[in-house]
């Protein structure tokens, strides 16, 4: 069931109150809001809540909710700032936007887009999802930085997440693009790998920051 | 159609060759002048411009040659020059110039000079190695799609020559090119350019995309040309866009490109499957990999520098020119002829003395360091021809690292070998002032140019052992002050990125021009300098402040251990490097100089002060403040280094 953008930022905040800073409730003055907040009321009318006092608690019926609440927008993050290359408050007020949006299956495969990340840009645990699971019991890897393919492996260019957008735009004129078909060759001393006809060297740092669609 | 002559040359039309590097612009260029410029195998090696004139059907035109670019918004120095003559000059027809093999990478840039505005017609060239490759390119098909001349050649076969020639002649019947973008995308492109006002040689559409994409030069061109207040808003209205797509306009852009170039060589070009992994690409492996790849690079030098450089430069061909032609032969008979008919003594000193001009400055010139550096030349065209360098630099790269570089700096080393003074401004094509330092710093330190390279190979391989001891001294050096450095120097580790061309046979009519062509100019330069020496000597000598200067570095000299007369060498040293090790040459022939003492003397001498060319260079380049650090900071070195050598030497037991 769908919660209010509103009442998902409570969910979350509960979340990281109760089961992250180890308290067993949150102050209505914490989460800014009033007690007769239609937010508040929407999540106790489906039972997630109770409201004692000041103090809000998250039922159990609520704690899946809330845990995906929170898995949404550490994913949310993620993207902003290791794909959008988004960063400092743009990229959380972006992620908090985008966060309400990953319902239905788009966190999933934002989540293997980014080959289930355990932990979000400020290195809080992102919980995991079904995704998650079925991948670990696969053994299966989706997108994976350059440096962790092997001489001889290749795949489709997912993104770059190279911060310094001059050398973004030097790979891109490159043909180093999202799209493109990469064979890696060599890793050592450098990264070697071939797109079309050309073949290219990179360190190892920027090799962390070509993503690939392993085959 | 009117004759023009050869000196209003700046009025002719012009043709542009644009493309990105290692695509054979300067083939082309040199089929279309007749003249020569320097042909490589390797990405980024002409910063310049060079300009030549060519005749088609009667009309004169006048040729520039651009360093290689990769798009039309400029990141190195070199693409910077390339897109200056884009925004210049008013060129006739510009010939972009791509490798056939990547048609679809170097096609997005094809786009952009189009919708640039500007005369375009496409070169697909190497279509040689394409076919090689099982790739057919419907060139005709592309031409009726794309809207421009487009023309399949190899003109380093001189295939397409013809075509190119015919399409500037009849540049009034080109058809006109179209092709768009994304509705969204040229919303925003038309909502900045309908704000450029003025006129531009570039097409507005061209600028809005630039201006978009944050382009500083553009953004400063159209501020003047617009003026503050007009800029301002249109400043408001780029920030506006940038600001609505921040996460992705640079990669849409691209993508756009890559999306319409999809399009254009959709049926284009067809792909057949080639068996086998050809010779070269295993060669290139095998390079590449460390395990055979040290071996490898370990044979090149050997062969290239010790066997080549050391051995048949310095050893077999001085030994001629200097022992027999000039010692037996030419000296003997202009001495006699001076003391015949030089009456004065001044005069005779200053043209056959000790430090005459002809004894001496010419004797350097023509028969010590020409033959050195023309082996060393020769050596590396040959070697650059190959497409080796690349390979190199990504061999090296870690080490690099360690020392504050990374492998795109072993070009401006290597080449160190031949010239540091030519060295330290290829130091330019480094991304960071910081690399760009401690590559200058490296080269003025630890590098021996190849003429002092080959003179000390060749005296100390006569000394068993002194040769390990010295490179072992030099090679120390050169990591520990790299490394200290590195850690020094403020500013971060600089990234490595860089395309490795194929493998190709050089043609031995290149490697040969280009080795004149680098002897001619070198010759040419050091020439004037090597007579302007000897006479500052001369001049030194008969006024008695060589003896002075000589007398004042004694002290030095003790410390290093080395006789008094050593200190003339280190003298000619700063005049340049090879005189310097000519120098040592004499006093070692002469059997002034123990085992050590040489082996001193060559590190000494090595690690001692750029020459004065070098030095100049290096202020032009770097700034007073970090080229007279860099001189005292060697010079110190240097001795301190080689006293400590001869204590260790001399306490050792080691080569006496």
């Amino acid at each position: 069931m769908k919660v209010s953008p509103k009442a998902e930022e409570i969910l979350e905040a509960l979340w990281i109150a109760t089961e992250e800073a180890g308290d067993n409730a949150a102050h209505l003055s914490t989460l800014g809001i009033g007690p007769d907040d239609e937010a508040l009321a929407e999540l106790n009318r489906l039972a997630y809540i109770e409201v004692s006092g000041d103090r809000v608690y998250l039922r159990k019926e609520g704690r899946p909710e809330a845990r995906m609440t929170v898995r949404r927008h550490r994913l949310a993050e993620r993207l902003m700032m290791d794909i959008l290359d988004v960063k400092g408050g743009e990229g959380n007020a972006k992620a908090c936007e985008l966060e309400h949006l990953l319902h239905q299956g788009v966190d999933t495969k934002i989540c293997t887009l980014l080959n289930h990340p355990s932990t979000c840009p400020h290195g809080n645990p992102i919980p995991p999802g079904l995704c998650c699971e079925e991948a670990r019991e696969q053994g299966r890897v989706g997108v994976v930085a350059l440096t962790e393919l092997k001489a001889g492996e290749g795949g489709e260019i997912a993104y770059l997440a190279a911060d310094d957008p001059k050398k973004m735009q030097k790979l891109m004129s490159m043909g180093v693009l999202p799209g493109n078909r990469l064979q890696l060759s060599q890793t050592f001393p450098t990264f070697v790998f071939k797109v079309g006809h050309s073949q290219f060297a990179v360190d190892q740092d920027l090799a962390r920051e070509i993503f690939v669609r392993k085959e | 159609m009117k004759k023009r002559s050869i000196s209003d040359a700046q009025v002719l039309p012009k043709i542009v060759l644009v493309g990105n590097p290692n695509v054979g612009k300067s083939v082309l260029f040199n089929a279309l002048t007749g003249a020569y410029t320097t042909v490589s195998n390797y990405p980024g090696t002409s910063v310049e411009v060079s300009r030549g004139v060519c005749e088609v059907a009667g009309q004169r035109f006048e040729v520039l040659d651009t360093p290689g670019m990769y798009t039309l918004m400029p990141i190195t120095e070199e693409e910077r020059v390339a897109r200056a003559i884009l925004l210049e000059e008013t060129p006739h027809t510009v010939l972009h110039v791509i490798d056939a093999r990547n048609i679809e990478r170097m096609l997005p840039m094809t786009l952009q000079l189009v919708e640039a505005g500007l005369p375009v017609v496409l070169v697909v060239n190497i279509m040689d190695e394409a076919e090689r490759l099982g790739m057919e390119i419907d060139t005709a098909l592309l031409e009726e799609k794309i809207g421009i001349p487009v023309i399949a050649a190899a003109t380093a076969r001189k295939r397409g020559l013809q075509e190119i020639r015919a399409v500037i002649e009849n540049a009034a019947d080109r058809p006109q090119a179209r092709f768009s973008y994304a509705a969204d995308l040229e919303s925003d492109i038309r909502q900045v350019a309908d704000l450029l006002r003025e006129e531009y040689r570039l097409s507005r559409k061209s600028l809005a995309l630039l201006l978009l994409q944050r382009d500083t030069e553009i953004e400063a061109l159209v501020r003047r040309t617009e003026g503050e207040q007009d800029y301002a808003r249109i400043a408001q209205v780029v920030n506006g866009v940038v600001f609505e797509r921040r996460a992705d306009l640079h990669l849409r852009i691209s993508l756009e490109r890559k999306r319409v170039c999809s399009g254009l060589l959709a049926g284009v070009v067809r792909q057949s499957a080639v068996a086998g992994v050809p010779l070269a690409e295993r060669l290139s492996n095998w390079m590449m990999n460390p395990w055979t790849g040290v071996p490898i690079l370990l044979l090149i030098l050997y062969f290239g520098l010790y066997q080549v450089v050391g051995v048949f430069g310095a050893g077999v061909v001085v030994d001629f020119l200097e022992g027999v032609l000039f010692e037996e032969h030419i000296n003997p008979w202009v001495e006699r002829l001076g003391q015949t008919y030089l009456a004065w003594d001044w005069l005779y000193e200053l043209l056959v003395g000790e430090y005459g001009v002809l004894t001496l400055g010419v004797r350097y010139a023509v028969a010590l360091v020409l033959p050195i550096v023309g082996s060393f030349f020769l050596v590396f065209s040959l070697i650059e021809d190959t497409g080796y360098f690349p390979r190199l630099a990504m061999l090296v790269d870690r080490v690099f690292k360690r020392i504050g570089l990374n492998g795109r700096a072993v070009i401006p080393i290597v080449l160190g070998f031949g010239c540091d003074t030519m060295a330290t401004i290829v130091t330019r094509t480094l991304e960071t002032i910081r690399e760009r330092i401690i590559a200058t710093l490296l080269l003025a330190l630890a590098i021996p140019c190849s003429a002092q390279l080959g003179v000390i190979l060749g005296l100390l391989s006569g000394v068993p052992g002194a040769l390990v001891v010295w490179s072992a001294c030099i090679a120390g050096l050169f990591l520990l002050v790299g490394f200290l450095a590195a850690r020094v120097m403020p500013g971060e580790q600089p990234m490595f990125y860089m395309e490795i061309p194929p493998l190709r046979m050089p043609q031995p009519r290149n490697v040969l021009v280009k080795t004149l062509t680098r002897m001619q100019s070198y010759f040419l330069e050091i020439f004037p300098l090597f007579i302007l020496a000897s006479v500052l000597l001369w001049a030194g000598k008969m006024t008695g402040l060589l003896e002075g200067l000589v007398r004042a570095m004694t002290p030095a000299m003790n410390a290093l251990g080395l006789p008094a007369e050593a200190a003339a060498a280190f003298i000619f040293g700063f005049f340049r490097r090879d005189f310097g090790a000519a120098g040592l040459y004499d006093l070692q022939t002469s059997g002034l100089l123990s085992a050590v003492q040489l082996t001193v003397a060559a590190v000494t001498l090595t690690l001692f002060v750029p020459c004065i060319a070098q030095f100049l260079i290096m202020q032009k380049e770097r700034g007073w403040r970090v080229s007279l650090g860099i001189l005292v900071f060697v010079s110190v070195l240097a001795f301190t280094a080689g006293a400590l050598l001869n204590r260790l030497l001399l306490a050792g037991g080691v080569l006496s």
